[in-house]
């Protein structure tokens, strides 16, 4: 049965995946219970969301810097508008998502380097986050709440909301039209575009995506915690990346998985914990983040190697 | 009595300029259902120039199009393919990171709906099995995973498919290059099916034998304009060849048999004979474009040069004919792009020397002519021609014993051109050695030895009297020998 | 006059003086020491941090520095802790800040070079295991520096800060390097048109290899400085610095896309950030205005830089 490149880029993730449970069971055999686990994964939602959310960036063969500070202030704005006046927090996210739509046009448009223009959006984000919560506070929306704590039977909301978000972001991503249309863009624009699609709505439909999926991530984010502040989320830049890389994805070529990206983004809230469980000095597990980081990265190469060996020319 | 079948396409008095080169000069051509045109030329002929003029690619200054007997304007890429005209170019259009059946969704807009894969895969399938049968491929796999002549297949595929709009006029420019044999041969069995069936299809290809067999008329471009045209008894293979090349002219100097001297490259190829050259030799490459003689100057050019540490004196130096791409530095003056690759020379104790630098300048603005009131300016406010004036002094004031040249002479005009030839002899009298790409006859009459390249591989060796425009076409072209 | 006007740098320092005076103007001239003498030390750490990135820009797009803030800590909390306040170590104290420079901006082109990780990933995962070493280095004891460096640090000479003088003094070497030597002229080809740059018979690789060394090396000693005039290194001392480093860079003048960068700009940028939040702060407004107006600035300025036509350089 001939494995497919994706089957094999798939393995990877998955495999350690289960590696990394196996280890966080053996040295710590109270997680393997319905709270253990849900203690362990419920804070991966939102990075899997976020994840998600940088994945489509990706697609497009761009790169969002300012993913942190932008779900820091979604949850700065549910956690103050969304539950106090919720017609204006709906907007306000609503005029983000567009902002995010009308960023990727103009960087297509002047041909600006994706980088510093999210890096410029990232101070703007964090300073309207600042302005919202001063101080950490605000309350997270019920229904919000409602859902994040909620306790559905046999598996942990984290699991049931992962392995949704997964299938989800698998249909609409892979096998819809827009999604064919986005990753066609990264692959090959010039040509996309001479095929006669408009670049222009498929760069803008994916950063809205993205967007939506980052305000989601937001959301559950304040859900979880109950209460929000403007720096909540700072290391969601580098975890989404990571995660996105981890799942198979690549930073240009239109080459990503969401079920990848999912499963990147659990792995890398599992190894939190499991450094922790070894006992690894907390000064450490920052740096195990950007070792695990490389490790991926110089294992894709091999497998690159292998693969590109395998295709006779 | 009836009337012939208005033509599929038709083009007419198209005239097409690149600065100072003639791409088309009045070139007409018109294309009816039912026959299948073998398209054959040389180097700069204008083949490729008008495929992109029928295919919307490019619009040209001068001329019409005419589709189905209605005038077509305007015309561009969108409108063509709603006429029916389908392409398949050398390089590939897929889009490497999707499926095959996802890029048969790119390639029709309105394949769009509810359950578009199945019918992407109604339409991708059928047509690559009735082109390639028994190709062994997976629809669903994506085509980064699949060989180049996979890849090359699918892309076949994808043009003669029907999505609703049957293609009328399907292009084929080299389409077996990267096909093996028995792909080839099933490829040109159903180009006669799809012609026989009412279709028409412009075949371009190195291989005369492929264009004797499958053309119902073959047309002979030359320096833009069609030279010769006859339908398929016409020609044979012999003939073919003599009509590619012009009329005698002036044959230049023969090259004085120059004595023997040492080797100063040498680089193994993967197929036929290794690469040598002599110090003091200007060798040749030729044949036809994209054979491998770019890729064998780049191969010398990485041997040579460091790439982590500076060398004080380079070993090998490269003039580029694809300025924008190997070139020039946009951002900066003349002056500046001329001595980059002397830095050197123009340095002391780490310092650049301005004035070692300024007279550098001008003492090649004279030698080879830059036409520019000063050194400074951006180098944008060149023309193109003199671009590559500044290109060749980059390379030549360098101390390099061995110059590679990327057929250089690309838009530059007669005088210069004469000037850099004299350059050239003079300095390779001097000692320094030559390995010169060209696609021009006229400069490999200059050549010391001429190594002739097809498919990735030196066929023939060509020295003094042998070089002519005929030996080089005879090798270029596949086929049985006269 | 009109070719001074035509500098890409005239305009960060025509902001800088415009927010100069209104800032004087409204405290009816009572802080002009005091401020200017605050804006050139603030903005003598951005500029040491803002020359590295300068270079590594030049480079051409997708060359950036993310570990600048990480090798800032770490260098400043070795060298504090090897030279334990004694003022006969100092000079030993800089050379090891700057071998922890250079071990980072070694590691920081392997990873580029061998492993094939773009720029931006490469020293982010880096910036990870940088700040790993220096949280465990630093075990929470706050070392203080030698007395003789603390006093130079934060002392002036003629009335300028030292620390002042000390950029100025890199400011020069680092403007001859750009403008005066081979080196200058090859990065700025590299970032221009890397095939090019390779086909001119440039040391494509050694010079790229030497300028993330630079980079970093300039990160350390701007830690070790840094360290010594805030009297000891704190944690998150690198924070600010990762943005603000790329962020002088763009308003500067330098060109994002690489091949076209200059010193003077940096200094006028630096100038105007510092001024700029002091001017808020003197108007009354906090930090998230601070913050929007940061990313809004960037983003104005790459926007008008990308209309720009390239002129003789």
């Amino acid at each position: 049965m001939r494995v497919s490149a994706d089957t094999l880029r798939l393995a990877v993730p998955v495999a350690s995946f289960l590696l990394l449970l196996g280890g966080v069971f053996f040295l710590q055999p109270r997680t393997m219970s319905y709270n253990g686990l849900h203690l362990l994964f419920n804070l991966a939602v939102p990075i899997a969301l976020a994840t998600i959310a940088q994945m489509l960036i990706m697609a497009v063969n761009d790169l969002d810097l300012s993913m942190g500070t932008f779900v820091s202030f979604v949850a700065c704005v549910a956690a103050t508008y969304l539950h106090d006046t919720p017609l204006m927090g709906v907007l306000i996210l609503l005029a983000a998502i567009a902002t995010y739509a009308a960023l990727g046009v103009v960087i297509y448009l002047r041909n600006l380097p994706s980088i510093v223009v999210t890096l410029g959006m990232s101070f703007v984000w964090a300073g309207l986050a600042v302005l919202i919560l001063p101080v950490p506070g605000g309350t997270a929306p019920e229904w919000a709440r409602a859902v994040m704590i909620s306790k559905p039977p046999l598996v942990p909301m984290a699991i049931v909301a992962s392995a949704l978000l997964a299938v989800f972001a698998h249909l609409l991503i892979m096998r819809s039209s827009l999604g064919v249309l986005i990753r066609g863009v990264g692959g090959n624009q010039r040509s996309v575009q001479r095929a006669g699609w408009s670049i222009l709505v498929a760069r803008a439909s994916a950063y809205a995506l993205a967007a939506s999926f980052a305000v989601a991530a937001g959301i559950c984010l304040v859900g979880l915690t109950t209460s929000a502040d403007a720096n909540i989320a700072l290391r969601y830049t580098l975890l989404s990346i990571a995660g996105v890389i981890f799942g198979g994805g690549e930073f240009t070529g239109g080459r990503i998985s969401p079920i990848g990206a999912v499963i990147g983004a659990l792995t890398l809230t599992l190894a939190g914990s499991f450094l922790s469980f070894l006992r690894i000095s907390p000064d450490w597990q920052i740096g195990a983040q950007g070792a695990i980081l490389i490790m991926v990265l110089a294992l894709r190469l091999l497998l690159n190697r292998l693969e590109s060996k395998g295709r006779v020319a | 009595m009836t009337l012939p079948p208005p033509a599929v396409l038709e083009v007419a008095d198209a005239a097409v300029r690149f600065g100072e080169v003639r791409a088309l000069d009045g070139v007409s051509l018109s294309i009816l259902p039912g026959e299948c045109i073998g398209l054959v030329g040389h180097n700069g002929a204008g083949k490729s120039t008008i495929v992109s003029v029928i295919n919307g690619g490019l619009t040209p200054q001068q001329g019409e199009i005419f589709s189905d007997g209605t005038r077509m304007a305007p015309y561009g890429i969108g409108v063509a393919r709603s006429r029916g005209v389908r392409c398949v170019f050398q390089e590939l259009s897929l889009c490497p990171n999707l499926s095959i059946i996802e890029n048969t969704r790119i390639m029709h807009r309105s394949l769009g709906g509810f359950a578009w894969r199945r019918r992407a895969q109604g339409i991708i399938s059928p047509s690559l099995d009735a082109i390639f049968p028994g190709h062994g491929i997976d629809i669903r796999g994506h085509v980064g995973a699949l060989s180049i002549a996979q890849r090359q297949m699918v892309e076949i595929a994808m043009a003669f498919s029907d999505a609703g709009q049957p293609p009328r006029l399907v292009i084929l420019d080299e389409p077996t290059s990267s096909l093996d044999a028995g792909l080839s041969a099933q490829l040109l069995a159903h180009v006669r099916r799809f012609v026989a069936g009412g279709g028409a299809v412009i075949l371009i290809s190195h291989m005369l034998n492929e264009i004797l067999e499958t053309a119902s008329r073959i047309v002979v471009m030359k320096d833009g304009k069609i030279v010769a045209e006859r339908g398929e008894r016409g020609f044979d293979h012999a003939s073919l060849v003599e009509a590619m090349g012009s009329a005698a002219r002036d044959q230049a100097a023969a090259r004085s048999a120059t004595a023997v001297t040492r080797s100063v490259l040498r680089l193994a190829l993967p197929k036929g004979r290794s690469f040598r050259a002599f110090k003091g030799e200007v060798v040749g490459l030729a044949g036809l474009g994209g054979h491998g003689q770019t890729q064998l100057l780049l191969a010398l050019f990485d041997m040579h040069s460091p790439q982590w540490w500076p060398r004080r004196d380079p070993a090998v130096t490269f003039v580029a004919g694809d300025r924008r791409e190997n070139g020039i530095f946009d951002l900066w003056s003349i002056l500046k792009n001329m001595t980059v690759a002397s830095m050197g020379e123009m340095s002391r104790r780490g310092f650049v020397q301005d004035r070692a630098e300024a007279a550098r300048g001008v003492e090649w603005k004279a030698r080879i002519d830059i036409r520019t009131p000063d050194m400074n300016n951006p180098i944008l406010s060149l023309s193109g021609g003199n671009q590559q004036k500044v290109l060749f002094a980059r390379a030549l004031s360098t101390r390099a014993p061995v110059v590679l040249m990327d057929d250089p002479m690309r838009g530059v005009d007669v005088g210069t051109k004469h000037e850099v030839y004299g350059m050239i002899r003079a300095e390779a009298e001097a000692g320094r050695t030559f390995v010169w790409y060209s696609t021009e006859t006229e400069e490999m009459q200059l050549c010391d030895r001429v190594l002739v390249f097809r498919e990735g591989a030196i066929v023939a060796e060509l020295t003094g009297d042998a070089i002519s425009e005929h030996s080089i076409l005879r090798a270029s072209f596949e086929g049985e020998a006269a | 006059m009109k070719s001074l006007m035509a500098k890409p740098w005239i305009w960060s320092f025509v902001a800088a003086l415009s927010v100069w005076l209104a800032t004087i103007g409204v405290t009816a001239g009572a802080s002009f020491v005091g401020l200017s003498q605050a804006a050139l030390t603030f903005a003598a750490f951005s500029v040491l941090v803002g020359i590295g990135q300068m270079f590594v820009i030049t480079l051409g797009p997708g060359n950036i520095d993310l570990s600048v803030p990480a090798t800032m800590t770490l260098a400043g909390t070795v060298a504090l802790k090897f030279m334990d306040g004694h003022n006969g170590l100092i000079v030993h104290g800089l050379i090891i800040a700057l071998a922890v420079g250079i071990g980072v901006g070694v590691l920081n082109y392997a990873l580029i070079k061998a492993l094939r990780i773009p720029p931006i990933i490469a020293t982010l995962s880096m910036s990870f295991i940088v700040q790993s070493a220096a949280i465990w280095t630093n075990r929470g004891l706050r070392i203080k520096p030698p007395q003789a460096l603390a006093d130079f640090t934060t002392s002036t000479s003629f009335g300028i800060p030292n620390i002042a003088l000390l950029a100025l003094l890199i400011s020069i070497v680092a403007w001859v390097l750009l403008h005066r030597t081979p080196y200058g002229r090859w990065i700025a080809a590299i970032g221009q048109s890397l095939p090019a740059a390779r086909m001119a018979g440039i040391a494509v690789d050694g010079n790229r290899f030497v300028t993330y060394l630079l980079c970093a090396s300039l990160a350390a000693v701007c830690g070790y400085l840094l360290a010594c005039f805030s009297g000891g290194a704190a944690l998150n001392m690198g924070a600010e610095y990762l943005l603000m480093s790329i962020a002088v860079v763009v308003i500067g003048g330098t060109a994002v896309a690489g091949g076209d960068s200059n010193v003077p700009g940096i200094w006028g940028a630096s100038l105007f950030m510092f001024l700029v939040v002091s001017m808020l702060n003197t108007y009354g407004l906090g930090a998230g205005v601070r913050l929007i107006m940061t990313g809004a600035i960037i983003i104005a300025v790459i926007l008008l830089a990308s209309g720009r036509k390239a002129g003789a350089r």
